[in-house]
């Protein structure tokens, strides 16, 4: 590739990184749509009669159809999604049939709670797994660095629900008892508030992301360090730490952003899990409530949300990925 | 004739062969965990001292002579639980495993081959797959249609097998550009031939890769699905089930949720060993070319 000037090739960079991404974002409407069908049509699908259920055995033919009608139920489907998309795009997500509250306040409480969890989980997350992943590569190949490699191993294979209840039995049931072994919070409160019902809920998430997280900054790092430039900055004379947090950890930064929007997409997608073990009040835990008690308004506007932070945080870590990908494209070409 | 076995023996590489990955110590550890995993769940039935599903005592009893992991919250006995809770698990988490890797596969290679709108095609479409979580699409549908274990087989493949097609098509485009793929197309080999003698064997060892980590990850999603509810149904005994039964009674009776916890730790660990192991063994190879 031959770039004419400076500036152009800025914008053909842009350009690049910017057209593809572009492209993504429709097809993730399109996609964001056909995910809010199939939600639609599998809530309805749901074995069980809505009516029947709210009023109970007790309920005449009358009031049953009486509550149809004033539910929508006896409105063609096609009709029945168009007004329940209408309806969440005015924010008019509906009522639960459970116990009459706003859709929407549920689900406000619901996301406060689970986007704290995930954000607390992400920001001890970051710094840590960089440590981690310097510290491994430092002691490359020595014990640290495989005792490391085996831990991220398992820490990665298994799953969630099991790291979370090790978790319990070492500090909330068997062994300590120092923190508490389900998450209770009361609805309307902060969770800032009861900081040790967030502890065992967010390392459950933390192991895993940063075993992730810092096996990629220990090759980045050990990638770096192997380069020409540090080669000559060491022969220079250059202090080690000074080689580390000038040049080395810089680079290592960047492989892991688009990987860290990947976690943090994993976290959001396997939220139900870990809510449902600790019994944490979020997203997940109320759409498990839901599916239960058949609420398909909640279980709808559920999915959704889920979905869409998913599907966003996946974007996010492919267009950081492809920026990367057209920044050391274009450094090449001008190399 | 003599010529074009000549130039073929010049230039088709080696397939990394399935005794270097066997060479990997991680790769043979894995297999061998794997083996010894599921002949315990096939004889384990058979080694139960008592019936899993009937109560032999007071719930949350402590280890003793009678019981040697105590019992569980209904008063079952946990060790004959743990020996057959992994009936489920060992032909479900394999077969979706398989099934996954063979389709994404089969995809991959035949969207990387024919390229240009089919692969644009087939690619979009995956990635439509790839953007609802797999948890959350088989909570919905297993609540749609119950948990019924072929359903929850073929979720798992709907979940795992667009990410095997990214990778292998990844491991399989630079393939394309390679003599030996371009000499069998200049003599007219059909594109079928060519996916299978020179694209497939190349790709081994990212399918070995893949193959393990689907493993453990079917382990993973099927486990978590009978632990919030959604997969195997009690009274039958399964290794999640048992974690969620029991994990209130951590304090009086630990062994009732760790012993399962234990078994679903090797049995992951099984799988990603032999991922790890493969990955090495590319990384190695690449290093030297």
């Amino acid at each position: 590739m031959s770039v004419d000037s400076p500036n152009d090739s800025a914008v053909i960079g842009v350009l690049a990184w910017a057209w593809p991404l572009l492209g993504r974002l429709m097809q993730g409407v399109l996609t964001l749509l056909a995910v809010s069908l199939l939600i639609f049509l599998a809530a309805r699908a749901l074995p069980g009669d809505v009516a029947n259920m709210i009023l109970g055995q007790s309920a005449t033919q009358d009031q049953l159809a009486a509550l149809r009608t004033q539910l929508g139920l006896d409105q063609p489907l096609w009709w029945q999604y168009l007004t329940w998309l209408g309806g969440i795009l005015h924010g008019d997500w509906g009522v639960s049939l459970a116990n009459g509250q706003p859709v929407a306040e549920i689900l406000t409480l619901g996301v406060r709670n689970s986007a704290t969890l995930s954000g607390v989980a992400l920001a001890v997350m970051l710094p840590l797994s960089l440590l981690v992943g310097v510290i491994a590569a430092q002691f490359r190949d020595g014990f640290v660095d495989r005792l490391f490699l085996g831990m991220s191993m398992v820490a990665n294979a298994v799953p969630d629900f099991v790291t979370g209840t090790v978790l319990v039995a070492l500090f909330a049931t068997t062994v300590l008892h120092v923190l508490p072994a389900v998450s209770f919070i009361p609805p309307g409160d902060s969770p800032f508030s009861y900081p040790d019902a967030l502890v065992l809920p967010a390392i459950t998430v933390i192991i895993p992301g940063v075993m992730y997280l810092a096996r990629l900054v220990r090759v980045a790092v050990i990638d770096v360090m192997a380069t020409e430039y540090i080669q000559t900055a060491i022969l220079k004379g250059m202090s080690p730490s000074r080689i580390l947090f000038r040049h080395a950890l810089p680079n290592a930064v960047a492989p892991i952003i688009p990987a860290a929007s990947l976690v943090a997409a994993f976290t959001v997608g396997g939220v139900v899990v870990v809510e449902y073990l600790f019994a944490y009040p979020g997203i997940g835990s109320a759409l498990v409530d839901a599916v239960t008690n058949r609420d398909l308004p909640v279980i709808q506007a559920n999915v959704l949300v889920i979905a869409s932070a998913y599907f966003i945080l996946n974007l996010i870590a492919d267009a950081l990925a492809q920026r990367d990908d057209a920044s050391t494209q274009q450094g090449r070409s001008q190399a | 004739m003599e010529l074009t076995v000549v130039l073929r023996r010049r230039f088709r590489p080696r397939p990394v062969g399935w005794w270097r990955l066997w060479a990997s110590v991680q790769v043979r550890w894995g297999v061998v965990l794997l083996v010894a995993m599921t002949a315990l769940i096939a004889i384990g039935p058979l080694l139960a001292p008592y019936d899993p599903a009937a109560p032999v005592g007071r719930p949350y009893v402590s280890p003793s002579a009678d019981a040697w992991l105590g019992t569980d919250n209904l008063g079952r006995d946990v060790l004959s639980r743990v020996l057959c809770g992994g009936v489920y698990l060992a032909w479900m988490a394999p077969i979706s495993a398989l099934l996954s890797v063979t389709i994404g596969t089969a995809i991959a290679l035949v969207a990387a081959y024919r390229g240009g709108w089919v692969d644009l095609a087939l690619m979009r479409s995956l990635d439509v797959l790839l953007a609802f979580p797999g948890v959350l699409l088989t909570l919905l549908c297993v609540s749609v249609f119950g948990p019924q274990p072929l359903l929850l087989v073929g979720l798992i493949v709907l979940t795992l097998m667009p990410g095997v097609a990214r990778v292998i098509r990844g491991a399989a485009l630079p393939l394309l550009n390679r003599e030996y793929v371009l000499w069998a197309k200049a003599v007219g080999t059909p594109g079928l031939v060519i996916i299978l003698r020179e694209l497939l064997p190349n790709v081994s060892s990212p399918l070995l890769v893949e193959l393990g980590l689907r493993l453990s990850w079917s382990v993973g999603i099927l486990s978590s699905m009978s632990f919030i509810g959604y997969g195997i149904q009690p009274p039958a005994a399964d290794w999640g089930l048992m974690v969620s039964e029991n994990g209130s009674g951590l304090g009086a009776q630990p062994f009732a949720a760790l012993a399962p916890i234990v078994m679903i730790v090797f049995y992951t660990i099984g799988g990603s060993l032999i991922a790890e192991g493969a990955a090495r063994v590319i990384a190695r190879t690449e290093g030297k070319a």
